[in-house]
């Protein structure tokens, strides 16, 4: 059927599936499940390291078999598994990001220069998508700010716009007729936002670099926002005086807040927030659990203290 | 039993299995996922199923309303005997595609699904849909048929109010992506085009005939 997801026999050539297997039976290391060129290699990770993350308590980490099979990523399409079908057509390899705006030093670096001073570190993060259903994913990153700081945002940058690889050669969603979505993709955070230490920049997921689906080699992570504020595959980061517009909130006000923060008691019009199914769940159980306000990342609340979160969604 | 009855049982029964066809994947990946979670719909089993017999549902009822005027067009009109079969089937499909919400989206959990029928204008109107298509399925015997006589047809209309509401349906549903609202929305209304083409020629012609 169109809607099934591919088995993973389909998306990656053999020899890596079977060392996958090795992998989820054994234990032992992996090769990623994304195919293509890596603009960060699996070496460079290595060469790197990470400090490992701690597991969320109760709950399971998803299997990297979902976590990479099934995306929202609509440049490569609007199935869930489009994206591991097709985002090998992108090249990630080179890559560079641009930083403009309010910047003192603004510049245009690429990839591997621009994470050469970070630290990685591993982050178990909840991810909860505005359809209401969520995952749980160790991404490998670095706090957004490591990477704003070295360009010198000036006093007058309120918000950070990131915006999406635009390449509809490779991208065969931007190449379509009957999306209503104006590429690039584009996605903001206000600064004290963006500066917050759970918000993340990932090159990688699973002790391993981003597979292309999932976003590769650079994108955002703000855990207490529905997944669509994770912006992925990221060539430009502005520092702007005036709050951007951003792809959903502008498609469709009413549905996507700029805000987007996850919150259970204000629902998205064509479907409840209160209550979200964690992936994967099964013919018999949907698995459904109660949402928690900002994805139960409470700490961010002070962000919004004098907020009205019923009319800034 | 005339060769031309012998023949008209076989095709009739090809239709029937065709139509089957979807239904019979769907029980084989059933009986997969069962054995192996996650291989046949992967980690989202509900959304999937239910999405895809919700597109089977809507593409039948095209199909129904396409009997007609592709048997004009190949004139053969007695192609038109197969209607009933696929209009059962599109309520059939429709019928398990709303159960598989029920049971598998809403958890058979009546809050959920007041809610979601309160709040839902999508799933308002797919409700709408299937409640109207019931009356159609309880007429389409021949009995029913010569008991209402002209009033068959004038019922039997509303199959067309079903497709545009199985159609908005499907547009509110979509996100980002207008393909397949598009798609489908397109072929019903090609359909139903032809039918006020006919409909227009016929009220002109009728005219001309009093003058």
């Amino acid at each position: 059927m169109r809607s099934a997801p591919i088995r993973p026999s389909e998306i990656t050539p053999e020899h890596v599936y079977l060392s996958r297997r090795r992998f989820i039976a054994g234990g032992a290391a992996l090769t990623l499940g994304g195919v293509g060129a890596h603009a960060l290699s699996e070496d460079w990770l290595t060469g790197r390291g990470f400090r490992p993350g701690a597991p969320i308590e109760g709950e399971d980490t998803t299997p990297i078999e979902y976590a990479t099979a099934y995306n929202n990523f609509y440049e490569f399409g609007t199935d869930k598994d489009d994206p591991a079908r097709y985002a090998h057509e992108m090249t990630v390899d080179p890559w560079s990001v641009e930083v403009a705006g309010e910047v003192a030093k603004p510049g245009k670096l690429g990839i591997e220069d621009l994470l050469a001073n970070v630290d990685l570190e591993e982050r178990v993060y909840r991810l909860r998508c505005v359809e209401a259903w969520s995952m749980v994913i160790p991404w490998i990153g670095f706090p957004v700010k490591a990477l704003l700081d070295r360009f010198e945002p000036t006093g007058a940058a309120k918000f950070v716009e990131f915006t999406t690889l635009h390449r509809p050669d490779e991208m065969r969603g931007q190449r379509s007729f009957f999306s209503g979505i104006d590429w690039p993709y584009v996605e903001a955070l206000r600064l004290d936002e963006a500066y917050h230490p759970l918000a993340i920049l990932a090159v990688g997921m699973y002790g391993n670099v981003l597979p292309n689906q999932n976003g590769a080699p650079l994108r955002l992570v703000v855990p207490w926002k529905y997944g669509f504020k994770s912006i992925k595959s990221i060539v430009r980061i502005r520092l702007t005086r005036r709050r951007p517009g951003t792809t959903w909130n502008m498609l469709q006000p009413r549905e996507y807040g700029f805000y987007a923060n996850v919150n259970p008691t204000v629902d998205h019009p064509r479907w409840s927030q209160a209550s979200e199914r964690r992936l994967p769940s099964t013919l018999f159980s949907p698995n459904r659990i109660e949402t928690r306000m900002f994805n139960g990342y409470e700490e961010v609340a002070s962000l919004y203290a004098d907020m009205d979160l019923r009319r800034n969604y | 039993m005339t060769a031309s009855d012998a023949r008209y049982r076989w095709a009739q029964a090809t239709v029937i299995a065709l139509l089957c066809a979807p239904l019979a994947i769907l029980a084989w990946d059933f009986v997969r996922e069962i054995r192996q979670p996650g291989v046949a719909f992967g980690p989202d089993p509900a959304e999937t199923i239910v999405r895809y017999l919700g597109e089977w549902a809507i593409r039948i009822l095209l199909a129904t309303l396409a009997v007609s005027p592709v048997a004009r067009l190949l004139g053969r009109p007695r192609l038109v005997r197969y209607r009933r079969t696929f209009g059962l089937a599109a309520f059939s499909y429709a019928v398990v595609h709303f159960t598989g919400y029920l049971v598998l989206l809403a958890g058979l959990d009546a809050g959920t699904f007041l809610a979601d029928f309160v709040e839902r204008p999508y799933i308002t109107v797919g409700l709408a849909a299937l409640v109207l298509l019931v009356p159609l399925a309880v007429t389409s015997t021949r009995r029913w048929q010569r008991r209402l006589a002209r009033n068959w047809r004038r019922l039997h209309r509303l199959v067309y109010a079903i497709g545009v509401l199985a159609c908005i349906h499907l547009l509110w549903l979509s996100k980002g992506d207008y393909m397949d609202a598009a798609l489908y929305g397109g072929i019903l209304a090609l359909l139903l085009g032809e039918r006020l083409a006919r409909y227009t020629k016929r009220l002109r012609e009728r005219g001309v005939h009093e003058t």
